[in-house]
């Protein structure tokens, strides 16, 4: 009952695979919003200043997941 | 992609979570660079969006606000105080640039969060052509400002000698890497929630007809593409702010290059 070809059936198992990485960009980002909220708790008065920092940062750890989500598009609908 | 009706017959998707994305001539007929396309449409309608809120609501300035006149004062406050902070006092003679694509970006992203609309943010040609444009201009205005004083961006001074030419690899590859995560970012963060609500609005009729536990999953994927939709309403204002703060913090590296 097997159908397509064993192509396909990798590239879609990789585009499966190649998701797991968004995990990592989840962790990454929960961790900078984490620890700028525990340290805004510290010192509320400084945390106002710092919130585009925190920005940045959640962007440069999204970025990651991004890729993988690109390359998961990538096998599914490029290769 | 699968066709329709092979689509309908076994139980598969209506419709293809990707569809929406798809460029279209608006009048019918092959797609020449000349054609008015959906994508041509929706940028058009974001610029006269934004033409809308900042040039109408302003022409009939009053010492109280109206109300419109009031969002468009918060927004070019919010943007002036952000190049100000991030890029200093010297980045503030690029803030017109910085005001236009952040505009533009938001309205885009805005309009793309209508029914039956198109996301021109979420296409990698569009974005490309922005960050390429931002970093072509921060590249060529490094080298104007300051000269080949410019690549001490890649020397940090401040690490110790011996690990200085690794750092140097890794800060041009960062470098380099900079316009393909900024307009990556944007269109992937836009493409993705879009079809996540498309993933669910296919998930919503077609348990009900085809299956009897229709009636728990039916309200359940109505519910997740409410609350999506509030997520990407809000990621529709961070990405755009996202993409305007990132121009900034590049602006301020090229202007003062020494850490």
């Amino acid at each position: 009952m097997l159908e397509g070809d064993i192509v396909q059936m990798g590239a879609y198992i990789g585009a499966g695979l190649a998701c797991t990485g968004m995990g990592g960009a989840a962790v990454g980002v929960g961790h900078v919003v984490g620890n700028f909220l525990s340290g805004a708790l510290r010192n509320p008065s400084a945390a106002g200043g710092q919130t585009a920092t925190m920005f940045i940062g959640i962007a440069f750890a999204e970025a990651l997941g991004i890729f993988s989500f690109l390359v998961a598009l990538l096998l599914m609908f490029a290769v | 992609m699968a066709s329709e009706a092979q689509g309908a017959e076994t139980g598969g998707l209506e419709f293809h979570p990707m569809d929406q994305f798809n460029i279209e001539s608006l009048f019918g007929g092959p797609i020449a660079w000349y054609t008015p396309t959906n994508a041509a449409l929706w940028m058009g309608l974001a610029i006269l969006a934004v033409i809308g809120l900042m040039v109408l609501t302003t022409s009939k300035r009053s010492v109280v606000p109206s109300r419109g006149q009031s969002v468009a004062e918060l927004a070019y406050g919010f943007v002036y105080k952000m190049v100000e902070d991030v890029s200093g006092k010297d980045g503030v003679v690029y803030f017109p640039y910085i005001m236009t694509v952040f505009m533009f970006i938001l309205m885009a992203n805005f309009l793309g969060l209508l029914p039956l609309a198109f996301t021109t943010t979420s296409h990698i040609a569009v974005t490309a052509v922005l960050a390429l444009a931002v970093f072509l201009a921060v590249t060529v205005l490094g080298f104007v400002k300051n000269g080949f004083g410019f690549l001490s961006l890649f020397w940090i001074s401040s690490a110790p000698l011996i690990l200085r030419p690794i750092l140097a690899l890794i800060e041009v590859i960062s470098y380099f890497v900079r316009p393909v995560s900024h307009s990556i970012r944007l269109a992937g963060n836009m493409m993705a929630g879009h079809a996540v609500i498309k993933v669910f609005a296919a998930f919503a009729p077609l348990v009900l007809i085809s299956t009897g536990i229709g009636i728990v999953v039916t309200p359940l994927s109505i519910l997740a593409i409410t609350a999506i939709y509030a997520l990407e309403v809000l990621v529709a204002f961070i990405q755009a702010y996202v993409f305007a703060i990132l121009t900034c913090v590049y602006l301020r590296d090229a202007l003062h290059p020494h850490h």
